[in-house]
């Protein structure tokens, strides 16, 4: 396959509503197995102080390359994720010029009609939580590089810091509910038979994961971490 | 019974449209929707005014002419069925009824309740068919198709394009409507050979025409006549990746 | 002056005479294909599979229908299945013996030579729509499922359960669009042909209304075909689409087409019986249903018990008593007229007492509710739907209706009508079914005409035919396009006091009355006296709200009704002139002792043509004399 014959391929794909809901099933799931990593790294914490610290440093300093593939992988997942959004959510507008006097939602979840607005909150939240936990710009308590356990402690103990990671996990438990389940079938990966099961399944992995992250801060907070 | 109608009325295509309300009464509760509308008109007529026009013909639930949305469900509350095949018995008695038309960039009102669903030709004619000029056909018994296969192409191609699919999706997203022919070629053995074209030309034609993209809501299936399954979309979209992989632009 | 209507039969054995003309016809050069410009009026099954065949073989190709899609024509509706002589299950199936029930279920008044042809191309049909993709039913092994329908003993009708007729039509319409993807295919959805042209005698072209703009428009060709479906609605309540209508075929009669065996309409005897004034359309209940249920009325008069509380020897299974070899599946209009005389004698079910059960609960013991479920669950869900009664539980109440047209234009062997150019198929010819049409065969008919006969006729017709070009600036087309538009504003200038669809109930009355599943002189005559009366009323006062320049469905009716006012008439003429019975035409004065149909083979084995001589002259019959050399005339008996 030529490369002109391959670009070409790739444009035609992503210029297709298809092919781009593709992408962002994709770049969703990679983020998807991101969180969940990241959300068994974070409750270590509650093994203490040294392993947390510990772990971070085998991130930054033994796998630094790989943590750099990896920070690439995932900054280029969320740009396409969310050009892709943007493009999309822009056509689906227009195809609806004008709306209805009266309708009622037979099918849609709280989930599904979140998935932008929860989007948008999602991506706000990743950039407060980067300039908060990772480049340590936001101080609510002074920030000490490498000691990711001082900062989160420090952090959580402020109640309006623990209050948006809360609100950002709930916009990442419902984003995970209908994402999980939406992006198997987008990606055509259909067996009608595993029909009935998907919908708990995506649900278990919401709940976990939102669970799972929405622990930390709230335990800092209530002091049951110190 | 008797109903409040609050109608969507609209001279043409360009003109700015706007809700008037009738009083539809001595309804039996035996009366198709359709007929109710039949009642209303006749009145109007009487009154020297222009009666409500909107789309119908068999009036059997198969030729997917009738096309209103009904107190926001398209077809109205019930689950696969078609507005000709509604009966005013599942409405209570002095209730307020809402009809507007199918709201879409790719359907625009030509009157009233009439909409243009010429896309759903166009989506059609780019690929929606397996080429087999008349006469060259060998013995129909020579392709053994399994009854399974023979079944689920059957549930795909009950699609009537009636375009409720469209109506219902928050995206205005023709997907069910695709997806259902997609599928219905893709699943026999006759349409193998056409299947990665067939998917792309659709998939592209149907971008064309300005429909919305699939988020997964699932409302077109819940207003469905046909209740055509979910699955057909997601067939689309797994041939779609494999036939943008394997065909040259 | 009368003209000889020349049915253009080949010479020869009748197995080898469509051969004989396939070999005999003349070609169009593939050079010349693109030169030639053809109109198809119709996208039902006949239509739409003409359109598309044509298109392949490189003609340019218009096509027009009334609907917003070509796929909505009326075939989508049926629902039990199409014929053909496959003989799959190996039951003594044949092209003989389809072609001999063909003519026998006409009660032959049909033309040998064309229906020997029907039979042989049917097994085509199947071929062809397996091919398109068309999902009939299979059996486990993969092979083609096949059930016996009304008037038959062999088991030769493919089904794709109860939408038949949308899976082919489906099969026909992507044809469609792909010919129109080629560049040779227009599609007119939203149009309506109002008249037709003709220039030194020959169809050049028509004129139509583009429903959306209210355009009168000209389309000149070489050829036309009308394929534009059955005239039922002239009942106002029939298993037909509101929109199906004659105006195409009437206005062709008016211009000089002969329309045949008008009077020959099939009332289908399993209807959802009517629940009231209200009631706009009758739905009906596939034929096959009668493969499985039974057929009954209670043995006394009024009784008022529920179905299941009527023990078995208190029913009457009134076909099976009559018709012990076909029972219950007995042909239409045996069946249709059993229901009517049972319910005369007051033994009718249901609210008005115009209706007949038909009882499943024997199939349900016998198969289990699963099978019974598998073969007719959407129509039990649609009776459901209507009636909201259960037909798992209860049994169903059904009545006859007006179902199909056997009559319309007149036709040659290669479907041309007496207007040179001008060609019909599909329900709107006379051709293939007699008196009385068998189940699953118009499917069939439909197709044939459109895949397999039409393609080879016109070729030929415009192979042996100099056409000096002609287009739309023709004075003949610009006299045409100002009739209709002078029709439409006249139509719309009356402003009187009733609605069209009044006019419309008020003609269906008269003609189920007189002129439905039995008649008689005195009957028939009173109809010839009320129509023309309503007819004056109509143009007198009606109602026709709105304007011509714009989408106005009370125009489109209006138009239409005026049309069945004018047909109703013609049918009422030709069963008065018919005095003998035959298939669906039954003439009181005219019935064996035990009440069955009697035919008069000696003065009425013929086709009546009527041929339009004016608005005040009455039309003049030419007869077309029917011949039977391969099957002998038999008084048809399904005892
Ligand atoms: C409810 C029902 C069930 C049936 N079931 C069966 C069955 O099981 N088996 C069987 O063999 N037969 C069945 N039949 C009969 C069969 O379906 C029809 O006879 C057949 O489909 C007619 O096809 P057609 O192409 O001739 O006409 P249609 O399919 O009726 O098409 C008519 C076309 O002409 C167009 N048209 C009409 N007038 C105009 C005009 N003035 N200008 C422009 N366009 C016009 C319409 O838009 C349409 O496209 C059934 C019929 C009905 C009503
Ligand atoms: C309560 C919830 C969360 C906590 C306590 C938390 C904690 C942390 C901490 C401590 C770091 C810094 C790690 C280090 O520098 O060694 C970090 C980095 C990061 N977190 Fe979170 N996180 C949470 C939720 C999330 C969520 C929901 C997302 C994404 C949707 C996310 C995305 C990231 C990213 C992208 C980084 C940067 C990793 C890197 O260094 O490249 N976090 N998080
Ligand atoms: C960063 C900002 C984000 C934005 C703006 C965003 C926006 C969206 C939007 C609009 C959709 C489409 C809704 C749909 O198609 O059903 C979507 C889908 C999805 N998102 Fe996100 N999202 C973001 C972050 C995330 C994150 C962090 C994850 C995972 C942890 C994620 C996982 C998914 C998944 C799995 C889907 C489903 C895709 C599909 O249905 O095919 N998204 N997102
Ligand atoms: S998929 Fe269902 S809703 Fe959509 S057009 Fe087909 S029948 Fe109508
Ligand atoms: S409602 Fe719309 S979003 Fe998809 S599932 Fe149906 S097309
Ligand atoms: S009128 Fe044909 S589907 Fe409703």
């Amino acid at each position: 396959m030529s490369a002109r014959d391959a670009s070409g391929r790739i444009v035609r794909f992503w210029r297709s509503t298809v092919g781009k809901k593709m992408v962002m099933a994709v770049t969703g799931l990679i983020m998807v197995a991101f969180v969940v990593v990241h959300m068994i790294g974070n409750l270590q914490i509650f093994e203490g102080a040294v392993r947390l610290n510990d772990y971070s440093h085998f991130l930054h300093h033994t796998i630094n390359e790989l943590l750099w593939l990896l920070r690439i992988i995932l900054l280029v997942s969320v740009v396409l994720h969310i050009v892709a959004a943007i493009q999309l959510t822009r056509l689906d507008r227009a195809a609806r010029p004008q709306g209805y006097a009266m309708r009622r939602s037979q099918a849609a979840t709280v989930s599904s009609r979140s998935m932008r607005w929860g989007g948008v909150a999602l991506a706000l939240f990743i950039v407060f939580h980067l300039l908060h936990l990772t480049t340590g710009t936001i101080q609510p308590v002074p920030f000490t590089d490498g000691n990711v356990y001082a900062n989160m402690i420090g952090g959580f103990r402020v109640w309006w810091v623990t209050l948006i990671y809360i609100l950002g996990m709930i916009a990442l438990g419902l984003h995970l509910y209908h994402g999980d389940w939406s992006s198997i079938r987008t990606l055509g990966i259909n067996r009608p038979r595993a029909e009935p099961l998907r919908r708990p399944v995506a649900a278990t992995i919401a709940i976990v994961v939102w669970a799972g992250f929405t622990l930390v801060p709230l335990a800092i907070y209530f002091g049951l971490v110190r | 019974m008797k109903f409040r109608l609050k109608v969507w009325r609209q001279a043409g295509p360009g003109a700015a449209g706007a809700f008037a309300t009738y009083e539809a009464r001595d309804i039996s509760a035996d009366m198709s929707f359709l007929e109710m509308i039949d009642v209303v008109n006749e009145g109007l007529i009487e009154q020297g005014q222009e009666p409500i026009a909107f789309d119908h013909d068999c009036r059997e639930g198969i030729c997917g002419s009738c096309s209103m949305m009904i107190n926001g469900c398209a077809h109205g509350p019930e689950k696969g069925t078609a507005t000709c095949q509604l009966f005013m018995r599942h409405f209570t008695d002095g209730q307020d009824i809402c009809i507007e038309p199918w709201r879409a960039k790719a359907f625009p009102v030509i009157k009233d309740l009439v909409v243009d669903r010429s896309a759903f030709d166009r989506i059609i004619a780019a690929g929606g068919f397996i080429t087999a000029p008349t006469g060259g056909a060998r013995d129909a018994n020579a392709i053994l198709i399994a009854k399974s296969a023979a079944d689920d192409a059957m549930d795909a191609a009950a699609c009537i394009g009636c375009g409720a699919c469209v109506a219902a999706c928050p995206n205005g997203s023709a997907s069910l409507f695709t997806g259902a022919k997609i599928s219905h070629l893709g699943l026999l053995p006759q349409g193998q050979s056409e299947r990665d074209r067939r998917v792309l030309a659709m998939v592209g034609q149907m971008d064309a025409e300005g429909f919305g993209a699939c988020t997964w809501h699932g409302e077109c299936h819940e207003a469905c006549p046909k209740e055509i399954s979910l699955d057909t979309i997601a067939r689309m979209n797994h041939d779609y990746a494999r036939a943008a992989w394997r065909t040259r632009e | 002056m009368s003209m000889e209507l020349r049915s253009g039969v080949p010479e020869g054995p009748i197995a080898q005479k469509w051969d004989a003309y396939r070999n005999e016809m003349k070609l169009v050069n593939p050079a010349n294909k693109r030169r030639h410009t053809v109109l198809v009026v119709g996208s039902g099954l006949a239509g739409a599979s003409a359109a598309a065949s044509l298109a392949e073989l490189g003609y340019q190709v218009k096509c027009f229908c009334f609907q917003d899609s070509p796929r909505r024509a009326h075939s989508i509706a049926a629902q039990g299945g199409i014929n053909a002589a496959k003989n799959y299950q190996n039951d003594g199936d044949s092209i003989w013996r389809l072609f001999y029930d063909t003519v026998k279920g006409g009660d032959f008044r049909s033309r040998e030579a064309n229906v020997y042809r029907l039979a042989q191309l049917s097994v085509n049909i199947i071929d062809q729509c397996v091919a398109q993709g068309v999902p009939f039913a299979r059996e486990y092994g993969g092979l083609l499922a096949n059930r016996s329908f009304g008037g038959a003993q062999v088991s030769r009708t493919f089904y794709a359960r109860g939408q038949t007729g949308q899976q082919l039509l489906l099969g026909a319409y992507q044809a469609l669009e792909r010919g129109v993807s080629t560049g040779r295919l227009t599609m007119h959805p939203r149009t309506e042909m109002l008249d037709l042209v003709l220039v030194n005698g020959v169809a050049r072209g028509i004129v139509t209304r583009n429903l959306v703009t209210g355009i009168v428009e000209s389309h000149a060709a070489d050829a036309v075909v009308l394929a534009t479906g059955g005239y039922g609605n002239v009942f106002y309540l029939s298993t037909n689409a509101k929109g199906s209508n004659c105006t195409a075929i009437w206005r062709a009669y008016k211009r000089g087409a002969a329309f045949a065996n008008p009077c020959y309409t099939q009332i289908h005897p399993t209807c959802i019986p009517q629940s009231g004034e209200h009631q706009s359309k009758l739905t009906l209940m596939s034929e096959s249903l009668r493969n499985d249920g039974r057929v009954w009325v209670p043995k006394k008069a009024g009784d008022s018990r529920p179905p299941n509380q009527i023990p078995p020897a208190e029913r009457d299974y009134y076909l099976e008593r009559k018709y012990p070899s076909f029972g219950n599946l007995s042909p239409r209009d045996i069946a249709s007229r059993a229901a009517k005389e049972v319910c005369d004698a007051g033994l009718g079910v249901g609210p008005n007492g115009l209706g007949v059960y038909l009882d499943f609960a024997d199939a349900i013991a016998r198969l289990g509710e699963q099978t019974i479920r598998e073969r007719y669950g959407n129509l039990f869900e649609m009776y459901e739907r209507i009636t909201d009664e259960n037909p798992y539980r209860v049994p169903m109440r059904i009545y006859p209706a007006v179902h199909y047209t056997m009559g319309g234009l007149w036709v040659d062997y290669s479907l041309m009508s007496t207007v040179p150019g001008l060609h019909v198929a599909g329900e709107a010819n006379f051709s293939d079914h007699g008196a009385n049409r068998l189940g699953a065969s118009a499917l069939m008919q439909g197709l044939a005409d459109g895949y397999f006969i039409i393609p080879y006729t016109i070729s030929n017709y415009l192979a042996s035919h100099r056409l000096d070009p002609v287009d739309a600036s023709h004075p003949a087309f610009r006299e045409a396009e100002t009739g209709v538009a002078a029709r439409t504003r006249r139509l719309l200038a009356i402003d009187g006091t009733r609605t069209v669809d009044s006019f419309h109930r008020e003609l269906g009355k008269v003609m189920w009355n007189d002129c439905g599943m039995a008649r008689n002189a005195a009957g028939l005559q009173r109809a010839l006296a009320k129509i023309p009366e309503i007819r004056a009323e109509f143009w007198r006062n009606v109602n026709v709200p709105g304007s011509d320049a714009e989408l106005n469905q009370a125009l489109e009716k209006a138009g239409r009704v005026a049309d069945f006012l004018e047909l109703g008439e013609l049918i009422c003429r030709d069963a008065l002139q018919r005095t003998e019975s035959c298939g669906a035409h039954f003439r009181e004065e005219s019935q064996t002792p035990d009440g069955e149909a009697l035919r008069d083979d000696a003065h009425f084995a013929y086709v009546s043509a009527w041929m339009y001589q004016g608005d005040d002259t009455p039309p003049r019959l030419e007869k077309e004399p029917l011949s039977f050399e391969n099957v002998h005339l038999a008084q048809r008996s399904y005892k």
